[in-house]
């Protein structure tokens, strides 16, 4: 099964009609015949059109998107699983939503930076036009504001992890609360700074907003020894960091070793699943559909060690996120790779893609 | 039992095989490696069509009691559920299609206008028929279990009947797939659990209520108190006339003369090379326009869809040409042959198996490109081809002094 956008809320009234015109239409849906008209009036899976492609950096634009249904919002900070269709091929990315929930037209925007070797990033920013068909899968994410908010704030991003922050900046300036926030943005240099403008806009227009944009191409990566400098008062503040990975790392050292860890969010855009075998003991693994058998060495999710034993196994995000992997855990308990938790008990429903055997399993798969 | 004809594959030597393992996964693999935008473009016109084809045929048989608009309203549809069936439904739950990683069309996801569930036909086609292809005993599509259509098989007097019921089979073919997948053998050998055999018939019954309240009650009232029963009728020929189609380019897809059975003693211990040759030996084409193509799910290139069932249709017709080469160097028969002439044999050979005895039917000898072709260095056996695929083993295909099997006499 490969993977669904989110199931739209649809009028009560609608969906009973719907589902009252399907005897005309068994074995399809009255659905397979409407999404021929406008593909977003499907009941089944939430997609939107194209409303908008501009250019934010050379490599970089924000898409925005009108949902085909009312979008039900998310929560500043949180990130969207988009699918398209690259070359035939249906592709889900996670994509951090830059706009803010409360925008008047109803549509949210990604700003998807360009991964010369990825397949969806270079479709959306060479390829994809208004017009263009995309799926929209489930909100998610915990790197959110806190309610109620903090009285001060510290931002700290780099590169495209601007993306995140810049909704949250967004809907605290649409809420005249942009009280005491400290920015601290690095890029390599001018140019390559998203979002540049709107927010030297925000300075202009709110005197709370403080923003420090450093060019990494003259004076190096943000890094914890700029914090005394830029932000002498950090300890007290409620700090947010999206960055790449040996940014956060270090950020987050240097909160656990002079400041309060509790009081540091960050964003990983791709959590840590696997590959540390000494986390688990592993174990054998039956798919009982298919009939493949496997092993895991204990870092090694169900889902890989599965397709390494040549199973064709459902799969989608590979990150917890989409549930298209799940399988019927028959038997055996599993560890969850990003926590270390372990659980299972008969008939439960496990993604395969985090999970890896603790002891031998079995799967409905 | 002891087998009355000996297959080209005792011919072939085991590195022979590997080479032509090698060469055939060789198409796959090219062709799944540049599978992309215009094949998905294929099917989903194909689905749009279908859906387009479906709404006319309903709305011109709201005005069935009318003649021309019966007339012109069944045979929409018929086109319609033809498509449906054909190029769509059975190749979509082949897989084909879900290398798109589209859940909605995708083998796991599809249903089709048709009695049969999508698992349990999917249990006995997708695997055991494509696995067991033409393996007397294994195959239950060999003749269904209700017909003889190979002579390997034990005579006994109800087969009497089988011109009588196989016309039956023709009107009434979804009913009868359906039935057939339930696999009522293994229900009396008990080898299947009284619980699947329940949740099966459920949804058997499920799928079959709903398929006869759309056709023969939902559709008919919409066409009011004076339409119903002309409704009913050109629904009813519609279904008639689409499971005439199917039976028809379905046994023309193993039955023909030109194929071959396999004892389980043949197939023992089987290698990929020797799967792909039972494959090659066991089904036959039917020659035919792009339209026919298409309006048989592809299934002309049975030879091709049994060497490769999860590839989109649309590519059969594309490798054919290398299909052929291969055969010819390795001096195997490509089964082949116009509509009529593959049809007229299969009912042949069921009248003639409805009386005992019987003996297999001349079979064709290696594949021959035309002569008037020309001798096209290709299939040399140091063609570039050749190694391009990866075949690697010493010595020509072209070894003389083979087995060679009857040629058919010319027509």
């Amino acid at each position: 099964m490969a993977e669904r956008g989110a199931r739209p809320r649809v009028p009560a009234v609608r969906r009973r009609l719907l589902r009252a015109a399907g005897v005309f239409f068994t074995p399809l849906l009255p659905d397979d015949y409407l999404e021929l008209i406008d593909p977003l009036w499907s009941s089944r899976e939430l997609r939107g059109r194209i409303e908008s492609i501009t250019r934010e950096t050379a490599d970089a634009v924000t898409v925005t998107i009108r949902p085909g249904w009312v979008w039900e919002g998310h929560e500043p900070g949180q990130y969207l699983r988009v699918g398209v269709v690259v070359d035939g091929v249906h592709h889900w990315r996670a994509y951090s939503i830059t706009s803010d929930p409360g925008r008047p037209d109803g549509f949210i925007s990604i700003t998807p930076k360009l991964v010369e070797t990825g397949k969806v990033t270079p479709y959306l920013v060479r390829h994809a036009h208004p017009g263009t068909i995309v799926r929209l899968g489930g909100v998610e994410g915990s790197f959110t504001l806190p309610d109620p908010l903090p009285r001060k704030l510290l931002f700290i991003s780099a590169g495209s992890g601007v993306t995140p922050i810049m909704s949250m900046l967004r809907d605290l300036a649409r809420r005249d609360a942009l009280r005491d926030v400290v920015h601290a943005h690095s890029a390599r240099d001018a140019q390559a700074v998203i979002f540049g403008d709107r927010l030297r806009a925000l300075t202009g227009r709110h005197s709370g907003y403080r923003l420090h944009v450093q060019h990494t191409g003259e004076s190096g990566r943000l890094g914890p020894h700029d914090l005394d400098r830029l932000c002498p008062d950090w300890r007290e503040r409620e700090a947010f960091l999206s960055g790449p990975g040996d940014m956060l790392d270090a950020m987050t050292a240097h909160w656990e070793g002079h400041g309060d860890r509790s009081r540091l969010h960050l964003e990983r855009f791709q959590p840590v699943i696997g590959g540390d075998a000494q986390g688990g003991e592993g174990g054998a693994i039956s798919f009982l559909t298919s009939g493949a058998e496997a092993h895991s060495d204990g870092g090694t999710p169900i889902l890989v060690a599965g397709e390494q034993a040549g199973a064709a196994l459902p799969f989608g995000c590979r990150m917890g996120i989409c549930h298209t992997c799940v399988g019927r855990l028959c038997s055996g308990r599993v560890r969850d790779l990003r926590t270390g938790k372990v659980s299972g008990s008969e008939g439960e429903m496990v993604r395969t893609c985090i999970n890896a055997p603790e002891g031998r399993v079995e799967i409905d798969l | 039992m002891d087998t009355m004809i000996e297959t080209p594959l005792a011919r072939l030597s085991d590195d022979q095989l590997d080479d032509l393992a090698r060469e055939l996964d060789a198409i796959h693999d090219e062709v799944f490696a540049e599978l992309g935008d215009r094949d998905r473009r294929y099917i989903t016109s194909m689905i749009e069509l279908h859906r387009r084809l479906a709404v006319l045929g309903r709305v011109l048989l709201f005005g069935a009691r009318y003649k021309p608009a019966w007339v012109a309203g069944t045979a929409t549809l018929t086109m319609a559920k033809i498509l449906e069936n054909m190029e769509i439904g059975h190749n979509v739950m082949h897989g084909q299609w879900d290398w798109m990683n589209d859940p909605y069309i995708h083998s796991s996801s599809w249903d089709w206008d048709s009695a049969s569930t999508p698992e349990a036909w999917k249990h006995s086609h997708n695997y055991i028929h494509h696995t067991y292809t033409n393996i007397r005993g294994k195959d239950k599509d060999l003749g269904y279990k209700i017909m003889r259509i190979d002579p390997h098989q034990k005579w006994v007097p109800i087969y009497l009947g089988q011109p009588f019921y196989n016309v039956l089979l023709m009107a009434f073919f979804e009913w009868g797939v359906a039935f057939h997948d339930l696999d009522l053998d293994a229900i009396r050998k008990g080898e299947k659990p009284k619980k699947a055999l329940e949740r099966e018939l459920k949804g058997m019954a499920r799928k079959a209520g709903r398929q006869i309240a759309k056709d023969y009650i939902a559709y008919p009232l919409l066409s009011g108190r004076k339409g119903f029963k002309s409704t009913l009728t050109a629904n009813f020929a519609s279904n008639v006339l689409r499971n005439v189609w199917a039976h028809a380019i379905i046994f023309c897809g193993h039955f023909p003369d030109q194929t071959y059975t396999f004892g389980e003693d043949e197939v023992a211990d089987e290698t990929r090379g020797r799967f792909y040759v039972r494959q090659l030996l066991g089904a036959a084409n039917i020659e035919g326009s792009p339209l026919f193509h298409v309006i048989s799910g592809n299934l002309g290139y049975q030879v091709e869809h049994h060497l490769y069932p999860d590839m989109p249709s649309t590519r059969y017709a594309e490798i054919a040409p290398q299909v052929k080469e291969i055969c010819e160097r390795y001096e195997l028969p490509y089964n082949t042959g116009p509509f009529l002439k593959q049809w007229a044999t299969v009912q042949r050979t069921i009248l003639r198996l409805a009386l005992p005895g019987g003996r297999p039917r001349p079979k064709p000898g290696p594949y021959r490109r035309d002569a008037t072709q020309g001798a096209d260095p290709a299939w040399h056996p140091e063609s570039p081809e050749r190694r391009r695929r990866g075949a690697a083993a010493s010595g020509p295909a072209r070894a003389a002094g083979g087995v060679r099997t009857a040629l058919p006499a010319d027509p």
